[in-house]
């Protein structure tokens, strides 16, 4: 049965177009038929971290007001067939999107993929409320840093109040993960520790993608951090997130690129 | 930076886990777009319950907690010994 994710924070720029792409390209490898969607209408830029930014036609926008059909906005990967995108609109207002009308093709999309990808904007506005309003299970994306825990704090809040799953009483799956962090500077007490964000934000974890240079590298190169590098140190963390997304229980590692000492030490154990 | 201030430099991770706790437990409080639900619940609860019992207004305590599987309303209520007990 198909999933609708939404990857979102409140925080702008902490990583959830990086994840939505570098989690939807791990989940495609795997073999799952999988959907990326850009919610951030007026300011896409999914499109571009993917790498199709020159082959959009239709967007989302035009499909839930029915001037497009959802097959000719759909981008294909070039690199995996399984995995798609539906950019966002560029030029179109945020009001544009009707709760009816995201029904109607997320529904549509279901029928066809394993995983529906719901890449949030930033704020708590229509785009974001959108984005989250029919999901199943949500991934929030958090910087070890004071503004990024306390706008998730509010996120969660929506999650379990404005979702449908929510107002049916029911309960969405809720699942951290910590981006941005530095294990180093967690242990010298000048970041927050994994273990303060997950007692603050109560909500399970379900990956720790390490601050690297590999997430820059691949966005200048327009491919998802799995795809452009996926030994890289947050290419692996998020192979490992994609695998507990579907389930899988897995030790919760914290990848280095380099191999130093504290490598060793922290990069087994954390959480 | 003076040695001094070199030694006396406090982690500021923790730091900013307090402030965070504080501020959080505060605006947990603001459910649904509610803002003072907590305060509201505290008037509404100490009218019913004087209806039947004269109870100071600071011995009504009202807390809400905020957790992974459940969310906890806590209602303490001190109920004055009645007149002539002892």
């Amino acid at each position: 049965m198909a999933k609708v994710l939404v990857v979102t924070s409140g925080k702008g720029g902490v990583g959830k177009t990086t994840s939505s792409a570098a989690l939807g390209a791990a989940l495609a490898h795997g073999g799952d038929k999988v959907v990326v969607i850009d919610f951030d209408v007026g300011l896409r830029n999914l499109d571009l971290v993917m790498g199709a930014e020159r082959r959009v036609v239709f967007d989302l926008i035009n499909v839930v007001q029915g001037d497009a059909k959802l097959s000719q906005a759909l981008i294909r990967d070039k690199r995996l067939e399984n995995l798609s995108l539906l950019p966002a609109s560029q030029t179109r207002d945020k009001d544009a999107l009707t709760e009816e009308g995201v029904a109607r093709v997320l529904n549509e999309l279901r029928e066809k993929f394993d995983w529906i990808v719901c890449d949030s904007p930033a704020g708590i506005e229509r785009g974001a409320t959108m984005a989250m309003r029919h999901a199943d299970v949500a991934v929030v994306v958090t910087n070890p840093e004071v503004s990024s825990v306390r706008d998730s704090d509010r996120i969660i809040g929506l999650l379990d109040s404005k979702t449908e799953k929510a107002e049916n009483g029911d309960r969405i799956e809720k699942h951290l993960l910590l981006t941005r962090y530095d294990p180093v500077r967690a242990e010298r007490g000048e970041m927050l520790k994994v273990e303060d964000v997950l007692e603050i934000l109560s909500i399970p974890l379900i990956g720790i993608i390490p601050e690297s240079e590999e997430v820059l590298k691949a966005s200048n190169m327009g491919s998802p951090v799995t795809l452009n590098n996926p030994s890289s140190a947050p290419g692996r963390a998020y192979f490992d997130a994609a695998r507990r997304l579907k389930g899988e229980t897995l030790e919760m590692t914290i990848p280095s690129d380099k191999k130093g000492l504290f490598g060793k030490l922290f990069g087994r154990r954390a959480a | 930076m003076s040695l001094l201030s070199f030694f006396n430099r406090r982690s500021s991770a923790p730091v900013a886990r307090e402030r965070l706790q504080i501020l959080l437990a505060h605006e947990r409080g603001i459910v649904g777009g509610q803002p003072d639900l907590v305060a509201k619940l505290r008037e509404e609860i100490l009218a019913v319950v004087r209806r039947h019992v004269m109870v100071e207004h600071d011995n009504v305590q009202v807390k809400m907690n905020r957790d992974a599987d459940i969310s906890t309303l806590e209602i303490e209520v001190e109920i004055p010994a009645p007149v002539g007990a002892r």
